[in-house]
C-alpha cells in the first residue's frame, strides 16, 4: 500500500456536535454545544495529543473520529478522499480504546474469547491459527509469556495489564488509526510510563497515527508530536508538542500551564486567570474563553478569533495575535 | 480557643499502627507498622499508589474503618485541647466528641458527600448544631456564611443545593464544614484528584492560606507526588502498606533514598527540559494477598540482593547520614551495605521553597 506522508490518514474537517439537551420527553430546543468547528488532521507515525480539562470536548472528539457517534456537521477523510460511513470498514481502519480498562474488558470471558473475538470478525488472523494470532498480539503488547497470559481472565490482571489488552484488542484488526481517550488516567502512577511507552513504540515501529486524549500537559509533552489544546469545545492552540508546552501562546494554555503542579517552579505558580469554564448550552459569544481571559478586548466579545500562524506549524485562536507575535505574558514560569 | 500549641509540637503521633482487613490467616495487611508524627501547623504528604493502604490509614485513625477493618496494633496519641490521649482508647461516644470538632475529615469523593436534598445552609449549620449547642439560630446562620466567605463562595449560596454548584465549589464546601469547629488537624484524602487544574490549585492556594490564618496542621494524602513536592512540609511515601520513606519534601524530591520514591518520581514526564525516554517501574503493582516475602518492592527494585528476599526492612534513619531528619526502609542504608550513588546524591536544597 503507497502512502502519501504529506496526506493525513484521518483529516477531520469542521466537526461540529451539538447534544440536545431534554427535559422529561421534549427536547426542548437547547443544545449542549460541545464540538464546535474543529479541524484535526492524525498522521501515520505521529502522535496528536489532545489536551482538554473535563468538559472541553475532548473525549467527545475522539467519539466523533471514530464515528461512535453522529456529526452534527462537518466531515471525514480518509487518505484525502471521502471516510467509508461508519461500520465494520471503518472500525477496520480506526481502533477506539477507552479510559477505564476495569469495564471495558467483558468480566466474564478470558484473554482468548475477548481477542479472539475481533480477528474472526474482521478475518484477520492471517493464516495463522487464531491462538497463534492472539499470542503474537499479546507479544507485541509486552503480555509475556504469552502462552500464560491467553489462559487469563481479566480480574486476574493489573490495570496496566488491562489497558495493555484492550490496546491489543484494538490492535488485532490491524488498524492504521489508534484513537486513545485518556488512556492511563485510571492507572497507577508508576505503570502509566509502561502504557505511553507502549503507544509511542506502536507509533515508531508499525507507523501507526495516535490520536492521545488527555488532561495532563506533561506527559502529552512527553508522548506526542503535536498537542492541540482545546477548551470548551474549540481549539485554542495547536502546534509542535515541546513548543506549546515550553512557551504557550494562548491565554487559556498558559492559564493550563500554571496551573500544573512542577516540582521544578520556583516560589508558589501564580494564575494567570480564574474561574471555571462556561455553560455550553449557552457558550459565551466570540472566544469562549473571554469571561476568565486576563487580556479580553472588545473584540473578544463579539467575534470568534481564526486559528492565527504564530510560529512554525504552531496556530493559537487569539486576537491578540493580529497585531503583535506574542502574548503579553508568554513566560508561565512564574519565576519572579 | 486552642490552648497556645508552638508550632512544631507534634499533634498526632502514630506509632506502630497496623490494620488489617479481615481475620486469621486470610487476613490482608493493609497497612503494616506504620509510624508518622504530624506536626502542628505542618502539611505532611502521604503519597502511595491504589492499595498502599494510605486511605486505610486515614481511616484507621478516625476510627471510621468499615468491617472487615480491624486496628492490630500501634497507637494514634493525640494532642488535643484537653491533653494527649490516645484516640485508639477513647469510646464511640468520646470519639463522636473529638471527631470533627479537632480532627476533621475531607474525603476523597468528597463532593458527592453532601445531601442532594438539603441546602448548603442546611448542611454547614447541620455541623454547629450538633457540636456548638450553646449558638442561636442566626449565629449559626452567621457562622455558616462566614464559613462560605472564607472558601471563596458568596453567602447567597447557602440557598443553593449541591446540584446547583459546580464540583469545585462542592468541594471547597466541603472544606469549609470540615473547618467549621476549627479543627487542629485536618485530614485530606485525595481532595483534588476528582477536579481540573485550574480549580485544583485554586483550592489548593486557599488552603494554604487557609492554614496560615487558622493554623492547622493537614495530612495530605494523594497518589500525585509532584503535587506533594509543591505542598507539603514533609513528604511519607507507602508501599505495600508500609512507609518506606519520610522526609523533608524537598530533601525526598532531590535527594531520594529509597529506591520506590526514585522510581516513583521517574514516573513522572517533566515539564521542562529536554525529552527523554522515561521507564517508570517495572512489573505490577503488589497484590496485598499474595506479598513477597522480605522487602515487598524488591521484584520490583533495580538494586535488589538476596537479603531483600529475606529481610523486612524498617524505618530508620540513613546509615550514613544519620543526623539528616529523614528516614527510608531500605537494607541499602544500613550498616553492612553500600547504596549506589543514585541513592545518595545530596544535591544542594534551594532556597525558595
Amino acid at each position: 500500500m503507497t502512502e502519501n506522508p504529506e496526506i493525513p490518514v484521518l483529516e477531520a474537517k469542521n466537526l461540529v456536535k451539538h447534544f440536545p439537551v431534554r427535559r422529561g420527553w421534549a427536547i426542548r430546543g437547547a443544545y449542549v454545544h460541545a464540538v464546535e468547528d474543529i479541524d484535526m488532521a492524525l498522521h501515520s507515525g505521529k502522535v496528536t495529543a489532545v489536551v482538554g480539562e473535563s468538559g472541553s470536548g475532548k473525549s467527545t472528539l475522539a467519539r466523533l473520529l471514530a464515528q461512535r457517534t453522529s456529526l452534527t456537521g462537518g466531515e471525514l477523510l480518509w487518505n484525502g478522499g471521502p471516510a467509508p460511513k461508519g461500520g465494520r470498514a471503518y472500525s477496520s481502519e480506526v481502533q477506539l480504546v477507552l479510559q477505564d480498562p476495569f469495564a471495558s474488558l467483558n468480566p466474564v470471558h478470558g484473554l482468548r474469547y475477548i481477542l479472539g473475538r475481533p480477528l474472526k470478525i474482521h478475518g484477520t488472523a492471517d493464516g495463522k491459527s487464531t491462538d497463534e494470532a492472539i499470542k503474537a498480539l499479546l507479544e507485541r503488547v509486552a503480555l509475556t509469556p504469552s502462552e500464560q497470559f491467553i489462559e487469563k481472565m481479566p480480574h486476574e490482571l493489573s490495570g496496566g495489564q488491562r489497558q495493555r489488552v484492550a490496546i491489543a484488542r484494538a490492535l488485532a484488526v490491524r488498524p492504521k488509526v489508534l484513537l486513545a481517550d485518556e488512556p492511563v488516567s485510571m492507572l497507577d502512577v508508576s505503570i502509566r510510563l509502561g502504557v505511553l511507552n507502549l503507544l509511542a513504540d506502536l507509533r515508531d515501529r508499525e507507523r501507526l497515527a495516535i490520536l492521545y486524549v488527555t488532561h495532563d500537559l506533561a506527559s502529552a509533552r512527553y508522548l506526542a508530536d503535536t498537542i492541540t489544546v482545546m477548551y470548551a469545545g474549540r481549539v485554542v492552540e495547536s502546534g509542535p508538542a515541546v513548543t506549546v508546552a515550553d512557551s504557550p501562546q494562548h491565554p487559556y494554555t498558559q492559564l493550563l500551564l500554571s496551573a500544573v503542579p512542577d516540582p521544578d517552579r520556583d516560589g508558589a505558580p501564580r494564575l494567570t486567570g480564574a474561574g471555571s469554564p462556561p455553560s455550553l448550552i449557552h457558550p459565551p459569544a466570540g472566544c469562549r474563553f473571554h469571561p476568565r481571559c486576563p487580556f479580553a478586548m472588545a473584540k473578544c466579545k463579539v467575534q470568534t478569533p481564526p486559528a492565527i500562524t504564530v510560529g512554525d506549524a504552531h496556530t493559537s485562536a487569539c486576537w491578540l495575535h493580529e497585531s503583535a507575535q506574542t502574548t503579553p505574558a508568554a513566560d508561565t514560569t512564574g519565576a519572579a | 480557643m486552642n490552648s497556645p500549641l508552638e508550632l512544631n509540637d507534634p499533634v498526632l503521633e502514630i506509632s506502630g499502627l497496623s490494620v488489617d482487613y479481615g481475620f486469621g490467616p486470610d487476613a490482608v495487611h493493609a497497612v503494616a507498622d506504620a509510624s508518622l508524627t504530624l506536626r502542628s501547623g505542618e502539611v505532611l504528604g502521604l503519597a502511595g499508589e491504589s492499595g498502599s493502604g494510605k486511605s486505610t490509614l486515614a481511616y484507621a485513625v478516625t476510627r471510621l474503618l468499615r468491617d472487615p477493618g480491624v486496628i492490630t496494633g500501634g497507637s494514634a496519641v493525640f494532642h488535643g485541647r484537653d491533653g494527649a490521649q490516645d484516640l485508639f482508647d477513647l469510646d464511640a461516644e468520646e470519639m463522636r466528641e473529638l471527631r470533627w470538632s479537632q480532627i476533621s475529615v475531607v474525603f476523597q469523593s468528597a463532593m458527592n458527600s453532601l445531601n442532594p436534598v438539603f441546602t448548603i445552609g442546611v448542611q454547614l449549620t447541620d455541623v454547629l448544631r450538633a457540636h456548638r449547642k450553646d449558638m442561636g439560630r442566626a449565629e449559626r446562620k452567621q457562622r455558616a456564611a462566614e464559613l462560605l466567605d472564607m472558601v471563596g463562595i458568596t453567602a447567597d449560596r447557602l440557598r443553593s443545593y449541591p446540584h446547583e454548584l459546580s464540583g469545585g465549589m462542592r468541594q471547597r464546601v466541603m472544606i469549609a464544614m470540615a473547618l467549621a469547629l476549627e479543627p487542629r488537624v485536618l485530614i485530606m484524602d485525595e481532595p483534588t484528584t476528582a477536579l481540573d487544574v485550574v480549580t485544583q490549585r485554586e483550592i489548593l492556594q486557599e488552603l494554604g492560606e487557609l492554614r496560615e490564618r487558622l493554623g492547622f496542621a493537614v495530612l495530605f494524602i494523594t497518589h500525585d507526588l509532584s503535587l506533594l513536592v509543591e505542598l507539603a512540609d514533609s513528604i511519607a511515601v507507602m508501599y505495600a502498606g508500609r512507609i518506606v520513606e519520610h522526609a523533608p519534601a524537598e530533601q525526598l524530591f532531590r535527594n531520594p533514598r529509597h529506591p520506590y520514591t526514585e522510581g516513583l518520581l521517574g514516573s513522572f514526564p517533566a515539564l521542562h527540559g529536554e525529552r527523554r525516554a522515561m521507564t517508570g517501574i517495572p512489573g505490577s503493582p503488589p497484590d496485598l494477598r499474595s506479598l513477597p516475602p522480605g522487602c515487598p518492592f524488591h521484584v520490583r527494585c533495580g538494586y535488589a540482593m538476596d537479603a531483600c528476599s529475606t529481610d523486612v526492612p524498617e524505618l530508620l534513619p540513613i546509615h550514613w547520614e544519620p543526623t539528616e531528619p529523614r528516614r527510608a526502609a531500605c537494607l541499602l542504608h544500613t550498616d553492612g551495605f553500600e547504596a549506589p550513588e543514585s541513592l545518595k546524591k545530596t544535591a544542594e536544597i534551594g532556597s525558595t521553597l
